[in-house]
């Protein structure tokens, strides 16, 4: 990784910028940190784009209004030049105020629709009222009409005869649910002399003002006088009822009713050609949106890039500054060239001129679609040092292996490994689903990891014989059970005989083990064991501690790998040393004692074997005693060098406490007496910028290191590492505890359910048997598979981040973020 | 005796070979120390996983406690010849 500063003419700068984009592998500088985004030079283009964009999400939420299809463009369009940026422009404006004249247009004529809809329903219904009260006037004939309205006709009619005055009315339309309240203020306003007639229109119309689709009813108010008439029309308003005017005269009335059936047809008809036009702007525009914002997406970052830059106005030219792996650098000179080119061929193509810095380069590590994702997994504890080992690769394999030793059940093994192939296989068309959907994102972000979680669980359920707490038989068990019929009628429950051969004196002896293990993995017997826990435990402790040690032994090795690559030669006598050597006398002797008690002690000797824990311990504390067996020694010399692993164990705190302080008081004295380090050992950073390495080290290690800070770090470095060797030893042994819990979580929902329905006879158990599934399969995947699932996979991360890493990983640089339109048109997340 | 050995040898070649002579045959290309990190690891841990295993069941300091039932069930389908 190196520092570059590009020298870029101003004309050419736009299509560079553009060819490094699509290249993708160098991380620019900001060279006007101080400036506020509104003064820097390219401000007006980005708000230009900025506009553009706000005009294609105008349209965006259009067609999806009218629920268009957006067509997604296959290949990846180029960033337009600068003057196709116009062109763009103007298309844009163009769309976005012909989009906003029609919907205007068809506001304005949807209203009057409305309107004419509901003067129409007004016409009809008064003209019913107005017939009924004509009627009325014939007298004596067809007497034969319904009562209500006979009562109701009748009082008109005298009221009318009587007064000999003009009845005033208003027409108008009121929503349904208004009606009562409207009739009842009515009559308490008007003091019951007005008269309402109303009638109700069957389908629902939409209201010209609020656009809501209601149920309403025509009314008709008859009254005398202009006060009564202003009263009416007040509550009217008040009930924002409609209002339309209706002529007294029938033959008026009819015409009207016509002009109104005209309009009314008319007006169906230009606001269906309206939204065929609507319709065919939005379909032209959906063919290309995609491709548009992908276009202005790319202009943008290339406008907010060349606001980092500084314009250097005597060489008139635009400096650069940005990290380069070092590898990368033919590509990024052709892609300069390449832009240099397209912009017109200046006599003066863009410079590439490598810098010299004391910074801290960005860590880049080389990743593909598999190894992202375990990358993911390591970074977030922390982006690995510039050039130190990354834990990713081990991580790869020991982690999906860690859980799979707690999550062991080969049954839920192959359910999450087809789970995983699914998403694996389908990953092109399911890349782009549920992107809101956040946990979707994450487990497909996680399908390799799922994938190596599942392969590795169904081997590791097939060694623990474990298959939805079923167990298999296939090579045959190494067990029989030879006991008399009279013995097992004498006993509740028997315990077969371990020892492979004879070792009583009496002929009683029957052996029932026969010497050989069962090939892979445990024996089938032993599921039907009411001992397997006890059993079991032991192994399964006794692997933990011995996975646990290795890892992290294996961790010191990578510190070790480390302090090569940096030249940290004391390093590796005052810290990696005492290190290994603590962990050693310790840990790994108490691996050898296990693989010794594995293969020394059986069943004829089981009261004399050794306790190891009890062991250890009494080590620790240089306590040995005869009683119990257990705890005795059982090799000669056993107590010698136990107590000499112990002192060279004990040596190693001050050796690597001392050690490192000591040597910096050293090399302080040294620099003191000479001007200038010869030392090669002091050196720490790669040894790949050889630009001049020397040099810019001298400078930095000629002030002298703060001691007493040295001390303090040294201090915390050593008890961490001392106590957290035993800690986390001991913390490995959550590979037990949830293999443990899972294996009895998963027998539990055999023996509670799925075992009554399948241990009843006849119908009712094939009934039983079926109803049995449900609650089974989703107790299996909801707690099992997924509970379980998560606990395992947060525990063997965190085994790595703490318990591994611990030994070798700094974990203090900074991501190396390149300028990519790849990284950028993926990270958008697709609008909902 | 034989047995236990043979089966010992077996896996442990088994292994070894996924792990120490397969490297050597991945085909050069971008992801080659990978693949070939990949594989020892593998090999190593699932070896380790199932010596484990099979190391505990050599020399059983105690048998299986079955019920009664269980007893005879196992006693009438497997025999009590090995």
């Amino acid at each position: 990784m190196t520092l570059c500063q590009l020298f870029l003419q101003p004309d050419a700068a736009y299509s560079c910028i553009s060819e490094l984009g699509e290249l993708g592998i160098v991380q620019f500088r900001d060279l006007n940190p101080n400036v506020n985004s509104f003064q820097r030079k390219y401000v007006n283009e980005v708000r230009r784009c900025e506009e553009m964009e706000r005009k294609l999400r105008f349209l965006e939420t259009e067609i999806k209004k009218d629920e268009l299809p957006i067509y997604d463009p296959e290949d990846n369009p180029d960033a337009p030049k600068p003057r196709e940026m116009i062109d763009l422009e103007a298309t844009f404006e163009k769309l976005d105020h012909e989009l906003k004249e029609i919907n205007t247009n068809a506001d304005a004529l949807l209203r009057n629709f409305n309107e004419l809809t509901e003067l129409k329903h007004n016409l009809t219904m008064t003209q019913g009222f107005f017939d009924d009260a004509e009627m009325a006037f014939t007298p004596a004939h067809n007497r034969n009409q319904r009562d209500s309205d006979d009562d109701q006709v009748q009082l008109l009619y005298e009221y009318s005869m009587i007064s000999h005055n003009k009845l005033g009315f208003i027409t108008g339309v009121v929503p349904r649910e208004r009606m009562v309240a409207f009739e009842r203020m009515l009559w308490r306003v008007c003091r019951g002399n007005v008269f309402l007639r109303q009638a109700e229109i069957p389908e629902l119309i939409e209201d010209p003002v609020s656009g809501e689709k209601l149920h309403k009813t025509v009314f008709v108010v008859f009254f005398q006088g202009e006060q009564l008439k202003n009263r009416v029309q007040k509550i009217c308003e008040g009930f924002r009822a409609n209002i339309y005017p209706c002529p007294e005269n029938p033959h008026e009335r009819r015409e009207l009713a016509m002009g109104v059936m005209t309009r009314l047809e008319d007006l169906t008809v230009v606001l269906s050609q309206t939204q065929d036009h609507r319709q065919r702007v939005l379909a032209a525009t959906s063919r290309n949106l995609r491709t548009w914002q992908i276009k202005v997406k790319k202009i943008k970052a290339i406008y907010h890039t060349m606001n980092m830059f500084n314009n250097d106005v005597a060489r008139k030219c635009l400096i650069a500054e940005c990290w380069a792996p070092v590898s990368e650098l033919d590509r990024i000179q052709l892609a300069l060239r390449k832009g240099s080119e397209a912009s017109g061929g200046g006599t003066v193509s863009s410079v590439l001129n490598r810098m010299v810095t004391r910074e801290q380069p960005p860590t880049h590590h080389k990743l593909n679609k598999f190894t992202q994702g375990f990358q993911n997994l390591v970074d977030a504890y922390g982006v690995a040092t510039y050039r130190e080992i990354n834990p990713m690769p081990f991580v790869l394999i020991t982690f999906p292996f860690l859980f799979a030793v707690m999550f062991g059940d080969a049954g839920h093994g192959i359910l999450v490994t087809i789970f995983a192939l699914w998403m694996v296989l389908k990953e092109r068309s399911l890349k782009d689903k549920w992107r809101n959907q956040e946990v979707w994102t994450i487990f497909f972000g996680g399908r390799y990891i799922i994938l190596l979680m599942g392969i590795f669980s169904i081997y590791t359920g097939i060694i623990y014989n474990d298959v939805f707490s079923k167990s298999l038989n296939i090579f045959g068990s190494s067990w029989r059970v030879r006991f008399g019929d009279d013995t097992l009628a004498k006993h509740d429950s028997v315990m077969l005989e371990p020892t492979p051969y004879n070792y009583t004196r009496s002929g009683d002896y029957r052996q029932m083990f026969s010497g050989t293990p069962y090939p892979i993995g445990l024996d089938p017997v032993w599921q039907l064991a009411d001992n397997k826990i006890t059993y079991t435990n032991s192994v399964k402790m006794k692997f933990a501690i011995i996975i646990g040690i290795t890892q992290m032994g294996f961790g010191l090795f990578l510190s070790l790998w480390n302090h090569l690559h940096f030249n940290h030669r004391h390093a590796i006598y005052l810290e990696f040393l005492p290190q290994i050597i603590f962990l050693a006398c310790i840990f790994f002797y108490l691996i050898i004692l296990i693989f010794y008690k594995w293969t020394s002690f059986d069943g004829s000797k089981a009261t004399d074997a050794p306790s190891l824990l009890i062991h250890l311990i009494n080590m620790i504390l240089f306590s040995y005693k005869t009683d119990p067996p257990s705890a005795a020694v059982f090799y000669t010399g056993q107590k010698q060098f136990q107590t000499f692993l112990i002192l060279l164990a004990v040596l190693c705190v001050p050796w690597m406490l001392l050690g490192k302080p000591i040597y910096r008081i050293v090399m302080n004295k040294r620099r003191a007496n000479r001007g200038v380090v010869l030392d090669a050992d002091v050196r720490d950073t790669d040894t790949e910028d050889m630009l001049d390495d020397e040099h810019s080290h001298q400078q930095h290690h000629q002030h002298e290191v703060e001691m007493s800070e040295v001390w303090v770090e040294q201090g915390i470095h050593t008890i961490e590492y001392f106590l957290g060797c035993i800690s986390h030893t001991a913390s490995y042994l959550r590979l037990w505890a949830l293999s443990l819990a899972h294996a009895q979580l998963s027998e539990v929902l055999w023996h509670m359910i799925l075992h009554l329905g399948l241990s009843m006879n006849g119908y009712g158990g094939a009934i039983a048997s079926f109803f049995v599934f449900m609650p089974w399969s989703s107790l299996t995947v909801f707690i099992l598979l997924l509970m379980e699932g998560l606990s395992a996979f947060l525990h063997a991360l965190r085994l790595h981040w703490v318990e591994f890493q611990s030994k070798f990983y700094k974990g203090e640089g900074y991501p190396f973020v390149p300028f990519s339109f790849r990284l950028l048109l993926d990270e958008a997340p697709v609008e909902a | 005796m034989e047995k236990f050995a043979i089966t010992l040898i077996i896996f442990t070649v088994f292994w070894g070979l996924i792990g120490i002579v397969l490297p050597f045959l991945i085909p050069k290309g971008q992801n080659k120390r990978l693949i070939q990190v990949m594989l020892t690891l593998t090999s190593a841990c699932c070896w380790l996983f199932w010596l484990c295993f099979y190391l505990h069941q050599w020399k059983p300091l105690f048998g299986p406690q079955l019920k009664r039932d269980n007893a005879r069930i196992i006693r009438s389908l497997w025999g009590s010849e090995f």
